[in-house]
């Protein structure tokens, strides 16, 4: 069971390399999106490592929406969904391996580069490690709660505005906690209260994401 | 009578406010009332249109 | 045919609950109204402005209030498949939005003149523009999917997602909001309701509860006439397809 788990990790991982570097846009889309704000709001180093948690954050909510389409759609275009449902395992594992990927795919490159434009808007030392943490610990989740929007969404035409109007509402608790974490570490407290709420809301979103997901897919394909 | 529309100078905020809702909750109401009525029209006119349809429809009924 | 037996008896229902619940609608609002307007001191601190409260709390309960309805009423359709639970959930929609707009609005409202702007991000007000949003989303997905079963039951679990996240929103935002207190602000509502303003306060509540029963049942009404249309055309199209063959 493991081992079907990992290759259909592998699968999707390798689906989303092969797509022309389809899974590397969203982490393009979040590094233009950061880069837009000292332009916009002014190189200042004091104003830019105020809104810099805040900023980064919300980068990368954008971007986890923005790389969410693709997460159910390949596979109930080309019919592959029904082929899944029928693996020898609970299709809510199925379900749960694809999130797992997309996080993998699309997330884990944004918290790699999240350092770099960190320190570009101006965070250090502890803010700085913080911030990679939370990312870390609260991105797991935006692939999950976003699973539920994807599946609710797969097929409609204009999925896409759709999906940021279904999802960003409930990346609100993530966002709160993650931003608190990092500004605890600039203000020189102890950011570990904040990361464990975040990764309660990740834990969280891990069961009700797979649940909503499977449950509606389960529908589209009857 | 006057002092009662002035509201103690805040006439303009707590009018709007009654305002706002009155339109809000009127328009829901009336837009679905409308609704209403012509979902209705339009099925009985369909079960007029086929008749051979109606018994089974007021079987299911109950009438 | 079993599918219509339960909705011909809530036709029958309805048309017997609809005319108490107008006249309870309009004589609850009315004698709320006068008694919110008319019989009721301004507030010590407010003034005339905490008329508008009249107004704003109870739509923010009602705010609430039908989501609540529309979350059961999904639990209800995935559990049981109920056809009126279908017709419920999406019918309760566009009237919790409606009670959430006045919400927003009022709250807009009877924050210039106390707080001396239009907007504050006070806890209460920002949760009550995440559930407007909640709202959007809800019909934006019901109104996307053509087939009417699958909108159904796509929005029966949205709804039921964004219900169980309601709590973790509003604790989150609270949260947000003692990080970032602001200088000074009145409590808005708060705990300390005073004798006088209970009584408008109440009928008004009431009002709005049998404004949404009334509407509510109309709403679904109309849907469950809606879906006989559908079918009685598909049967007409499918008959002249037949007679033409």
């Amino acid at each position: 069971m493991t081992r079907t788990l990992i290759a259909l990790i592998k699968r999707d991982l390798n689906l989303a390399w092969r797509q022309g570097g389809g899974a590397l846009l969203g982490t393009v889309f979040f590094a233009v999106a950061v880069v837009l704000f000292p332009l916009g709001v002014g190189p200042e180093p004091n104003t830019l490592a105020r809104i810099a948690a805040g900023v980064l954050w919300v980068a990368a909510l954008l971007a986890a929406v923005v790389s969410l389409d693709r997460l159910f759609e390949a596979d109930h275009d080309d019919g592959s969904l029904d082929g899944l449902a029928l693996l020898p395992l609970p299709f809510s594992l199925v379900v749960a391996a694809k999130c797992l990927a997309h996080w993998l795919a699309s997330l884990l490159p944004v918290v790699i580069i999240s350092p770099f434009l960190g320190l570009m808007m101006r965070l250090e030392g502890d803010a700085l490690v913080a911030l990679v943490l939370a990312l870390l610990l609260g991105t797991p989740g935006l692939s999950f709660i976003g699973a539920i929007g994807a599946a609710l969404a797969v097929g409609l035409r204009r999925a896409g505005a759709l999906l940021s109007l279904l999802v960003l509402p409930l990346y609100i608790p993530a966002l709160i906690f993650g931003v608190a974490a990092v500004e605890a570490a600039r203000m020189g407290l102890d950011p570990a209260p904040h990361l464990m709420l975040l990764f309660g809301v990740t834990l969280f979103a891990v069961v009700i994401g797979t649940a909503a997901a499977t449950a509606a897919l389960k529908f589209d394909l009857e | 009578m006057s002092s009662f529309f002035a509201m103690g100078g805040y006439a303009f905020y707590v009018w709007s406010s009654y305002g706002a809702a009155l339109l809000i909750l009127g328009g829901i109401a009336i837009f679905s009332m409308v609704r209403a009525r012509q979902a209705s029209r339009r099925l009985e006119e369909l079960k007029r249109a086929a008749p051979h349809r109606r018994r089974r429809e007021e079987a299911a009924n109950g009438a | 045919m079993h599918r219509f037996a339960n909705p011909a008896r809530f036709q029958r229902l309805a048309s017997i609950i609809l005319p108490w619940s107008d006249v309870l609608t309009a004589g609850l609002l009315v004698s709320g109204l006068y008694f919110a307007l008319f019989a009721s001191p301004a507030d010590y601190q407010q003034g005339e402005t905490v008329r508008i409260m009249y107004i704003h709390v109870p739509a923010a309960w009602m705010a609430m209030f039908s989501y609540s309805v529309m979350a059961a009423a999904s639990a209800a359709s995935l559990i049981w498949k109920h056809p009126l639970a279908d017709v419920a959930a999406r019918a309760a929609a566009p009237i919790g939005a409606g009670f959430t707009a006045i919400a927003l609005i009022t709250g807009m409202l009877w924050g210039e003149p106390m707080w001396g702007t239009w907007w504050v991000w006070d806890a209460r007000l920002t949760s009550v523009l995440i559930l407007f949003f909640l709202y959007l989303g809800y019909m934006a997905l019901v109104n996307a999917i053509d087939n009417p079963a699958a909108a159904v039951r796509a929005g029966a679990i949205l709804a039921l997602v964004g219900f169980v996240n309601i709590p973790i929103i509003k604790f989150s935002v609270d949260w947000w909001n003692t990080l970032h207190q602001p200088a000074s602000v009145i409590k808005m509502g708060g705990p300390s309701i005073a004798p006088s303003m209970l009584l408008p306060l109440v009928l008004m509540a009431l009002g709005f509860h049998f404004y949404f029963v009334s509407v509510l049942l109309r709403r679904m009404r109309s849907e469950l006439d809606l879906a006989r249309v559908r079918a009685l055309e598909d049967a007409i199209a499918l008959n002249s397809e037949e007679a033409a063959a």
